[in-house]
C-alpha cells in the first residue's frame, strides 16, 4: 500500500469523514474489493478513481451499507453507517435509474426527505417547498413539473444532484456524477460542489476524467481491486501511482500523462 | 338489471380496482408475471390442504393457497439474491417446481377426487350471487362480494398507507436501504397483498380475470400519465370500467362474463397504446414525421442557402441530391413557399430573406438545444 498513510498526516484536530478499514468485498466468489484500507479526510473534495471493474461503486456502496463486506468495517464519523444514516446524501449512478417512472423531477428531489420523514410519514407543502428550493439551486426550478425521461442528460444529474441536498447531509457520496452531462451542467456541479465544501460538507465522487482529477479534487483514493494509493492530490496524484492503478491500459496511461503535463499537480489555484 | 346482475357487476368492479391498485406496482418492478405464477404455485397448498382436512371446505383451501403463494415469493426472492440467475428465470423456475408438486400429490393421494386449479380454485363470477355468505344462519349477502370488496379494502389501505414507501422502494431501492426504509420489508408487504389477492379473487372469479386485471389495467393507466398517484387511480378506474364495460358486452353477446371482463381491459390497453397523448403510438410516430420534416425542410433551406441565388436551384436537383422522390422534394417546397421562405426563380428555386432568417433560427435553436442542456444554473 504505497501512499495510504498520507491520509493520516492531515491535522489531527479535523477526525477523518470516512475511514474504511480491512474491506474485502466479493460478490458471489469474485472479488470486487480487496482488503481496502482508506480514511477519507473531512470537509474536502475527494475522487476515487481506478480502471473499470476496480471497485469503485463497490466502495461507494460499502460506505453506504449496501453491500455486505466479507471483513472489515466502515464507519461515518466514528460511528457505523446504520448510526449515520441521516449524516449521508447519496447521488447513485445515472445508468441505474429506471428513467421511464412515472415521476417528476419535484417528486424525486422530494425523495430526499423520506431519510427524514422516515416510516409513514406524508411529505407536505413545506417539505415540497424546500425539494424546490433544492431544485431551484442547481437552476432547474422551471422544469420541477417535467417527467423524469423528458430531461436532458445534464438536467437529470441536477435532479439527483437537488436531491442529494435535499438530504441536507454531512457527506455526499457520488457515482459517477459527470458522466455524460455537458461542459456547462459539470462547471455548475463543481461550483456547487465548492460551495458544501466550504459550508464543512465532505464530497466523495467516483470520478472518470483523469484530466480534471487535480482541477476538480483535492484529496484522491487509486483503486485496482486493492488500494493503490489515497492522499493529497499534490502527492498521490502521480505518474508512478497512476501506472500502478491502470496497469498496462497504454490508452488510460496516455490520458493520465497527457493529464499530467497539462495541469502539473502543483500548480493549482 | 336484476339484483344477480348487480352483483356480478358489484363483484367484478371489486376483482378490477382492487387487482389494479396492487398489480401497478408489480408492472413498474417489473415482475408483472409473478401474480401468474402465483396463481399457479398454490397449487400444492391447495392438495395439502385438502388431505389434511380431508374434505373440499373453502377456508382450509385458501389458507393452504395462501401459504404456498408467500412461499412461492420468499423462493423467487432467495433465488435472486443468490445472482446466479435472474428475477424473472427465478420465478420461471419456482412456479413450475411448486405447481408440479402440486400436480403429483393429487395424482397420487387425491387421484380419485375432482381436485385440481379448475374446480377447486376457479370461481366463476357469473355464480356470484348464488353463493350467500351465512354466519350462524343469517345471511349477509353474496360471499364473493365480501370477499372481493374485503381485497379491495386491503389493497386500499396498503396502498394509501405505504405510498411514499412503495414508491421509494420502487423506483430507488438503493437510497432507501440507505435512509433506512427496508426494501425487503416493503416487497413482503406488497408480495404479502399480491398473494391474498390473487389466492383470494382466484376463489372468487376465476384465473382469467385476476392474472388479467393484475396487470392490464395498471399497463394502461401507466401509458396515460407521469404521476404515480394518477397512474394508481386511473388503474382502479380502468380495472373497474372494464369489468361494467365487460358485463354489457357479456350480456349482448351471451358469452362468458369472466372473459368478456378480461378482454375489454385488453382492448382499453389497446386504445391507450395507439391513442395516448403523449406515450401512445400515434402520436409518436406523428412527432416523428414532424421531426423528420423539419430536419428535411432544413436541409432544403441550407442547401439553397448554399447554392446559386442567381440561376435557383431545380427540385429534381435537390431530389436527387438527397435520394428523395421528385414528388417529395415538390411538396417540402411547396410547403416553404407557403411560408415565403423559398421562391421560384426561372426553373429553380432560390432563398427568400425569411428563408435566410429561418436558417439562421435553426442554428440558434441547434445552440440552444446544447444550451438548455446546463445553461440554468450560471
Amino acid at each position: 500500500m504505497v501512499d495510504g498513510s498520507d491520509s493520516q498526516s492531515q491535522s489531527p484536530s479535523v477526525p477523518p469523514a470516512i475511514e474504511v478499514h480491512d474491506l474485502t468485498v466479493a460478490y458471489g466468489t469474485q472479488p470486487a474489493l480487496w482488503d481496502v484500507d482508506v480514511d477519507v479526510p473531512a470537509e474536502k473534495l475527494c475522487a476515487i478513481i481506478g480502471p473499470n471493474g476496480a471497485g469503485k461503486s463497490t466502495l461507494i456502496k460499502a460506505m453506504l451499507g449496501l453491500v455486505k463486506p466479507l471483513t472489515g468495517w466502515v464507519q461515518i464519523f466514528g460511528a457505523p453507517f446504520a448510526k449515520r444514516r441521516s449524516w449521508v446524501g447519496y447521488v447513485p449512478q445515472r445508468s441505474s435509474v429506471d428513467w421511464d417512472f412515472p415521476t417528476t423531477a419535484l417528486d424525486v428531489v422530494t425523495m430526499g426527505l423520506y431519510g427524514r420523514l422516515g416510516w409513514l410519514r406524508r411529505p407536505r407543502r413545506r417539505h415540497r417547498e424546500e425539494a424546490l428550493a433544492c431544485l431551484d439551486k442547481v437552476g432547474i426550478a422551471d422544469l420541477a413539473g417535467r417527467q423524469i425521461r423528458q430531461l436532458s442528460g445534464g438536467q437529470q444529474q441536477r435532479v439527483f444532484l437537488a436531491r442529494a441536498l435535499a438530504q441536507d447531509a454531512r457527506i455526499y457520496l457520488m457515482d459517477e456524477p459527470f458522466a455524460g452531462v455537458d461542459a456547462a451542467t459539470e462547471r455548475a456541479v463543481m461550483e456547487l460542489l465548492g460551495t458544501l465544501r466550504d459550508q464543512g460538507k465532505t464530497v466523495v465522487a467516483v470520478h472518470h476524467d483523469l484530466q480534471t482529477v487535480p482541477r476538480y479534487f483535492e484529496h484522491v483514493t487509486l483503486l485496482n481491486m486493492r488500494l493503490v494509493a489515497a492522499g493529497p492530490v499534490e502527492t498521490t496524484f502521480t505518474e508512478k501511482n497512476l501506472q500502478q492503478a491502470y496497469g498496462g491500459r497504454l490508452t488510460a496511461l496516455t490520458r493520465a500523462a497527457d493529464a499530467l503535463l497539462a495541469n502539473p499537480p502543483l500548480d493549482r489555484e | 338489471m336484476t339484483y344477480e346482475q348487480w352483483v356480478i357487476v358489484a363483484v367484478g368492479a371489486c376483482v378490477g380496482a382492487g387487482c389494479a391498485l396492487i398489480g401497478a406496482f408489480l408492472v413498474l418492478r417489473k415482475i408483472a408475471m409473478l401474480g401468474d405464477a402465483i396463481s399457479h404455485a398454490v397449487l400444492p397448498g391447495i392438495a395439502i390442504a385438502f388431505l389434511l382436512s380431508g374434505s373440499r371446505a373453502t377456508l382450509p383451501m385458501v389458507i393452504g393457497a395462501g401459504i404456498f403463494g408467500v412461499l412461492t415469493v420468499v423462493l423467487v426472492g432467495a433465488l435472486s439474491r443468490t445472482r446466479r440467475i435472474n428475477e424473472d428465470a427465478s420465478i420461471g423456475v419456482v412456479f413450475p417446481a411448486l405447481f408440479s408438486v402440486g400436480v403429483i400429490l393429487i395424482s397420487k393421494y387425491a387421484a380419485g377426487v375432482d381436485l385440481d386449479l379448475d374446480c377447486v380454485l376457479f370461481g366463476e363470477i357469473a355464480y356470484s350471487a348464488l353463493d350467500t355468505l351465512r354466519v350462524g344462519g343469517a345471511s349477509l349477502g353474496p360471499r364473493p362480494l365480501w370477499i372481493t370488496g374485503g381485497i379491495l379494502l386491503v389493497n386500499l389501505v396498503v396502498v394509501l398507507v405505504f405510498f411514499k414507501e412503495l414508491k421509494l422502494t420502487s423506483f430507488d431501492p438503493e437510497l432507501a436501504a440507505a435512509i433506512g426504509i427496508s426494501p425487503v420489508v416493503m416487497h413482503y408487504v406488497l408480495m404479502s397483498a399480491v398473494s391474498v389477492t390473487v389466492v383470494g379473487s382466484f376463489e372468487s372469479v376465476g384465473a382469467i380475470l385476476v392474472v388479467a386485471m393484475l396487470i392490464v389495467p395498471p399497463a394502461t393507466a401507466y401509458l396515460l400519465t407521469n404521476s404515480l398517484a394518477m397512474m394508481l387511480v386511473l388503474s382502479a378506474l380502468c380495472g373497474a370500467a372494464s369489468a361494467v364495460g365487460g358485463y354489457a358486452v357479456s350480456a349482448w353477446l351471451d358469452c362468458s362474463v369472466a372473459g368478456a371482463m378480461a378482454t375489454v381491459s385488453g382492448l382499453m390497453f389497446v386504445v391507450a397504446l395507439v391513442l395516448s397523448p403523449r406515450y401512445g403510438l400515434v402520436a409518436q410516430a406523428w412527432a416523428r414525421a414532424l421531426l423528420g420534416r423539419r430536419m428535411r425542410e432544413q436541409l432544403v433551406l441550407l442547401h439553397l442557402g448554399s447554392a446559386s441565388a442567381q440561376h435557383g436551384t431545380a427540385a429534381a436537383e435537390l431530389a436527387q441530391r438527397f435520394r428523395w422522390r421528385a414528388a417529395q422534394a415538390e411538396r417540402l417546397l411547396g410547403g416553404l413557399e407557403r411560408r415565403k421562405q423559398v421562391e421560384r426563380v426561372g426553373d429553380g428555386w432560390r432563398l427568400t430573406s425569411y428563408g435566410t432568417e429561418a436558417i439562421e433560427r435553426a442554428g440558434k435553436d441547434v445552440l440552444r438545444h446544447a444550451d438548455e442542456d446546463g445553461g440554468g444554473a450560471a
